[in-house]
């Protein structure tokens, strides 16, 4: 039985994700200013653990760190609202790349545990 | 097992050590960050000795050849003798063969290392006058053309170093220079990519550096350059480069003045909002960006939204101090 990294591509599909995933993010006129630094190529490394994370690949996030990472955001009104956006991006960077949708929703389901620990409930 | 001596004192190490383990097993403070031989935070001097190859594939070959090595990538296979890498060694002195003014503010340097420095175009060095001044500056010239380095320097009303350079480093002077740094550099392998350049000031020097070596390379695809400036004098090597687009059919080059004189044979506005202008869709873009910092950063942003991968990107901000300006 294969894990959700190696049916979904590994990788390679982080590749061919992220920067579709960081474009409409960057786009989003709501939520691109949490999105927005001096060093793009460092947030650019971000998004792509993120998703490596979220598509069930290695990664060595706690709870922790992911509250700790998120807090100044949340100190600049980071709420509910600009979480489901960024998920919505996510699932529509999926649907573009046909992502079955059985795996999206595990995906999903990954970057949606994830909420309490990045708003700092 | 091997030792390890540092400071005159030897200390054994243990079994699938790295140096880097068994100086902080030993509570010797040396700095070290990634631990996974990518930021060099931890490199060291090898004084005596041989260290592994792994230990140096990251490092530059002036560093290799120096003894350089990463302390958290070396498991020793023999005695050796360590020190902190001391920043005298890496300065090597150069000197000043020609001086030319290309614009009323900027003025090109050739210089000279007594041993050839390997280096790719568009990467930096750091200059150290008597004073210990140090600034940064690209470097414009090909290392397999040109005989000597040049670097283009712009007179800043509040840059010490650049009135210095332009008023009292006359030719036949010496200077310590250390490099080279930076990685944004033509790399081959896509010659039929096409390729964006944007510039402001003097971040056209490793721009013309990076053109030159791309068609040296053999760099088939077309290849466009945006030089911007805000007054018609400040664009520097026109003609060079409107020859330089007559003789290779996939060169093509723009001057762009923001402000109000604007000659005839430049175009009106800012360099980078008339690259977009012309290069709506960036997809499958190569892009080299240097100059003024907020230009790189809104540029590299609306290429990327435009279509350019991450990795295509490459960029040379010059910071208002140390690098390039001051």
């Amino acid at each position: 039985m294969s894990s959700l990294f190696e049916k979904i591509g590994g990788e390679a599909a982080v590749d061919a994700a992220v920067d579709i995933f960081y474009r409409k993010v960057l786009s989003d006129d709501s939520i691109s200013h949490f999105f927005e630094t001096t060093d793009m190529e460092a947030q650019h490394a971000k998004q792509k653990s993120f998703l490596t994370m979220a598509f069930g690949g290695p990664n060595n996030y706690t709870g922790t760190d992911m509250r700790t990472a998120h807090a100044p955001l949340v100190a600049k009104g980071l709420n509910e609202s600009h979480f489901n956006a960024v998920a919505g991006h996510l699932q529509a960077t999926l649907e573009e790349l046909n992502v079955p949708a059985d795996l999206i929703a595990e995906v999903m389901a990954i970057a949606g545990s994830t909420k309490d620990d990045v708003l700092g409930l | 097992m091997p030792n390890i001596t540092y400071q005159g004192k030897a200390y054994s190490t243990l079994p699938d050590e790295t140096v880097l383990d068994t100086l902080r097993r030993n509570a010797i403070q040396v700095p070290f960050s990634c631990c996974a031989g990518a930021c060099q935070t931890c490199m060291l001097h090898c004084q005596k000795g041989e260290v592994t190859e792994r230990s140096q594939k990251e490092l530059k070959p002036a560093l290799k050849k120096l003894n350089y090595f990463l302390a958290c990538q070396c498991q020793p296979e023999q005695d050796i003798e360590v020190a902190l890498p001391d920043d005298e060694d890496v300065y090597v002195s150069a000197r000043l063969v020609e001086k030319q003014q290309l614009s009323p503010t900027v003025w090109r340097f050739q210089l000279e290392t007594a041993v050839p420095m390997f280096y790719h175009a568009g990467q930096f060095v750091n200059l150290k006058n008597e004073a210990g001044w140090v600034r940064s500056y690209s470097l414009a010239s090909l290392p397999t053309e040109d005989e000597h380095l040049e670097l283009q320097v712009r007179r800043m009303p509040d840059g010490q170093m650049s009135h210095w350079m332009i008023d009292e480093f006359d030719v036949g002077m010496h200077i310590e220079l250390e490099g080279p740094n930076g990685h944004c550099i033509y790399t081959d392998g896509e010659p039929e990519k096409p390729i964006l350049m944007v510039g402001t000031g003097t971040g056209l020097a490793p721009l013309i550096g990076i053109l030159r070596d791309a068609l040296h390379q053999g760099h088939s695809g077309p290849i466009y350059l945006y030089h911007g400036a805000r007054s018609s004098d400040e664009i520097y090597l026109h003609d060079t480069l409107m020859e330089l687009s007559w003789q290779n059919d996939n060169v093509h080059y723009h001057a762009c003045v923001s402000g109000d004189d604007v000659a005839d044979d430049v175009e009106a506005g800012r360099a980078a909002d008339i690259a977009m202008q012309y290069h709506p869709d960036l997809k499958g873009y190569r892009l080299f960006l240097c100059g003024a910092p907020e230009m790189v950063r809104e540029m590299r942003k609306n290429a990327f939204l435009a279509g350019a991968a991450m990795p295509d990107i490459s960029a040379d901000a010059f910071a208002l101090t140390p690098r390039n300006v001051g």
